[in-house]
């Protein structure tokens, strides 16, 4: 093979994406009770590649041959390892030996696509922690070290050693099987996997500070695993389209926003041509297939109004009539101040700033607001509009000693420039 | 492609890649940093050759090799991890193309050694 074809080879993250799909491959050899051992053969399969490919002889085919490379390993360890005499782990080990030596054959693409939904149906277990079971996806079926878990959290190494630490224990103590479930059982374990990869999505979408590459990558990974669940017949359900329409639809104008999570308020500001069409249309499409069902959950809702602003040619052209309706749908199933804040928003755009100013007023939870800058700058805008400088100065401030991203600083300091002047 | 020089040269490389702490991601990065070295040296004509060595082999001395020890171990810094073979006008030039290897960036480091030419073969 050519050298150029060969560094092609090498396509982006593959490292990373090969870790999370070898890590569940081999988990559905040797099961749960084995994962540390697994994911110690993963990482010497790749400090070999490291070590071999360094010298410009990448095999034709990396990601079989890191699989290759890691199940050899792993089989080392297990033999070595004295529990590997129990029957069943015997079995799995002649099993394993009986597969065909050509690498590419060890699995087939659909097996390795079962096992990362089975890997994912037992990360997101019910019996772990919310943030457990993010931080165990993100290492187990994501590839991220426990380094960039602890980056993308902005907590430290040993806050996430812990949390995986004490992951990997319930798993072992709550027997936690590596299936993916099946009758009645399903529909609660897979709202639990959504949940857990929205809530992966907005570690990196709404950050308020941090890298943004390694943002960007945890949404990324979201998009990705819940395509894959989007794609089984068993994760194929409506809300399934719906978080995914959500997550492509929101990720499709990340590069374009200049705030995290106040879109509306800077949306005017935004490059639309910047914004990822594809995205957008695939985005609409499982939005469209999300509708099949009866129930309408938050995430159907988000995504419907993630979609008005995304098919708007322009901030004029928004229909936010159908955002509002969609917010008061929205503030039915989940009354938190911050979507009372945004229906504020979309009201204001309908019936002008002093509605909006009269519901800001009427936020139960106001008090939960008064230290989210978002509030202060939302009913800044509406006090600038009806012409009460004073009061907009002062809320622009107090939003401005809240915020320590800097696009947010810098549109804010402009605001009270301009009211100065 | 073509280079006129007709010198050659081993380097010899040590240590480097021992860092079991790196994340696939850093990983990756650092295999395409090699790549881009490597590819970097055979756009300019100077690859000749490059290939690991196994971590482990045998140590042989005295006499027909009387005495066998295992080794070298990788452990030590002072073990070679691989080889790269290159074409260069003089020992300067091939001292000065060495110096983009990503092994010195990770704590190697590279051995140049001009291959000696018999004289009137």
């Amino acid at each position: 093979m050519e050298f150029e074809a060969k560094v092609s080879q090498l396509v982006e993250h593959l490292f990373r994406e090969e870790t999370g799909k070898i890590i569940s491959a081999l988990t559905g050899s040797f099961g749960l009770r084995n994962l540390e051992l697994i994911e110690d053969a993963v990482q010497e399969a790749l400090l070999k590649a490291l070590r071999l490919w360094s010298y410009g002889n990448i095999p034709p085919n990396p990601a079989a041959w890191l699989m290759l490379v890691a199940k050899n390993h792993a089989l080392d360890h297990l033999r070595r390892d004295t529990r590997w005499r129990e029957k069943e782990e015997q079995i799995a080990l002649e099993q394993a030996h009986s597969t065909s030596t050509e690498a590419q054959l060890i699995f087939s693409e659909d097996e390795i696509k079962d096992d990362q939904l089975r890997m994912m149906f037992a990360t997101c277990h019910p019996a772990l922690a919310r943030e457990s079971q993010v931080a165990l996806t993100l290492k187990l079926l994501c590839g991220f070290s426990m380094e960039e878990i602890a980056h993308a959290f902005l907590t430290k190494t040993e806050t996430i050693a812990k949390r995986l630490t004490r992951a990997r224990d319930r798993l072992k103590t709550n027997a936690v099987p590596f299936e993916i479930p099946s009758g009645p059982d399903l529909t609660p374990r897979l709202d639990a996997v959504l949940d857990a990869l929205y809530l992966l999505f907005n570690e990196g979408y709404n950050a308020s500070q941090g890298d943004d590459l390694i943002r960007r990558d945890l949404c990324d990974e979201a998009i990705r695993l819940t395509s894959l669940l989007a794609e089984h017949p068993a994760g194929d359900t409506p809300r399934t389209h719906a978080l995914l329409a959500l997550v492509l639809l929101q990720a499709a104008r990340f590069s374009a926003r200049i705030n995290f999570d106040g879109e509306i308020l800077l949306l005017q500001d935004q490059d639309r041509a910047a914004w990822d069409q594809k995205m957008i249309a695939r985005g609409l499409i499982h939005l469209e297939r999300a509708a099949a069902g009866e129930k309408i959950s938050q995430f159907h809702l988000q995504a419907g109004i993630a979609a008005c602003h995304c098919v708007a040619q322009t901030y004029d052209a928004t229909d936010w009539k159908k955002i509002l309706q969609l917010y008061d749908m929205l503030l039915q199933i989940d009354d938190s101040p911050v979507i009372a804040l945004n229906r504020a928003v979309a009201l204001g755009r309908v019936k002008g700033p002093d509605s909006c100013l009269a519901a800001l007023e009427r936020i139960e939870d106001q008090k939960r607001l008064s230290n989210y800058h978002l509030f202060h700058a939302v009913r800044g805008e509406c006090y600038l509009q009806t012409g009460r400088i004073a009061e907009a100065a002062n809320d622009f401030r107090c939003a401005l000693s809240l915020t320590s991203i800097p696009a947010e600083q810098n549109f804010l300091q402009k605001k009270l420039r301009e009211i100065a002047t | 492609m073509t280079n006129t020089s007709t010198k050659t040269f081993m380097y010899l490389l040590r240590g480097g890649i021992s860092e079991t702490k790196l994340s696939p991601e850093q990983m990756q990065k650092m295999v395409e940093k090699y790549m881009n070295y490597i590819q970097d040296l055979r756009d300019k004509g100077h690859f000749i050759a490059g290939e690991p060595l196994e971590e482990t082999g045998k140590i042989l001395s005295g006499e027909r090799g009387r005495k066998v020890t295992d080794g070298p171990f990788t452990e030590s810094k002072e073990a070679v991890g691989g080889y790269f073979v290159i074409r260069a006008k003089d020992l300067a030039e091939a001292v000065e193309l060495s110096r983009a290897c990503p092994i010195l960036a990770n704590g190697g480091e590279i051995e140049v050694r001009p291959i000696q030419k018999i004289p009137g073969m």
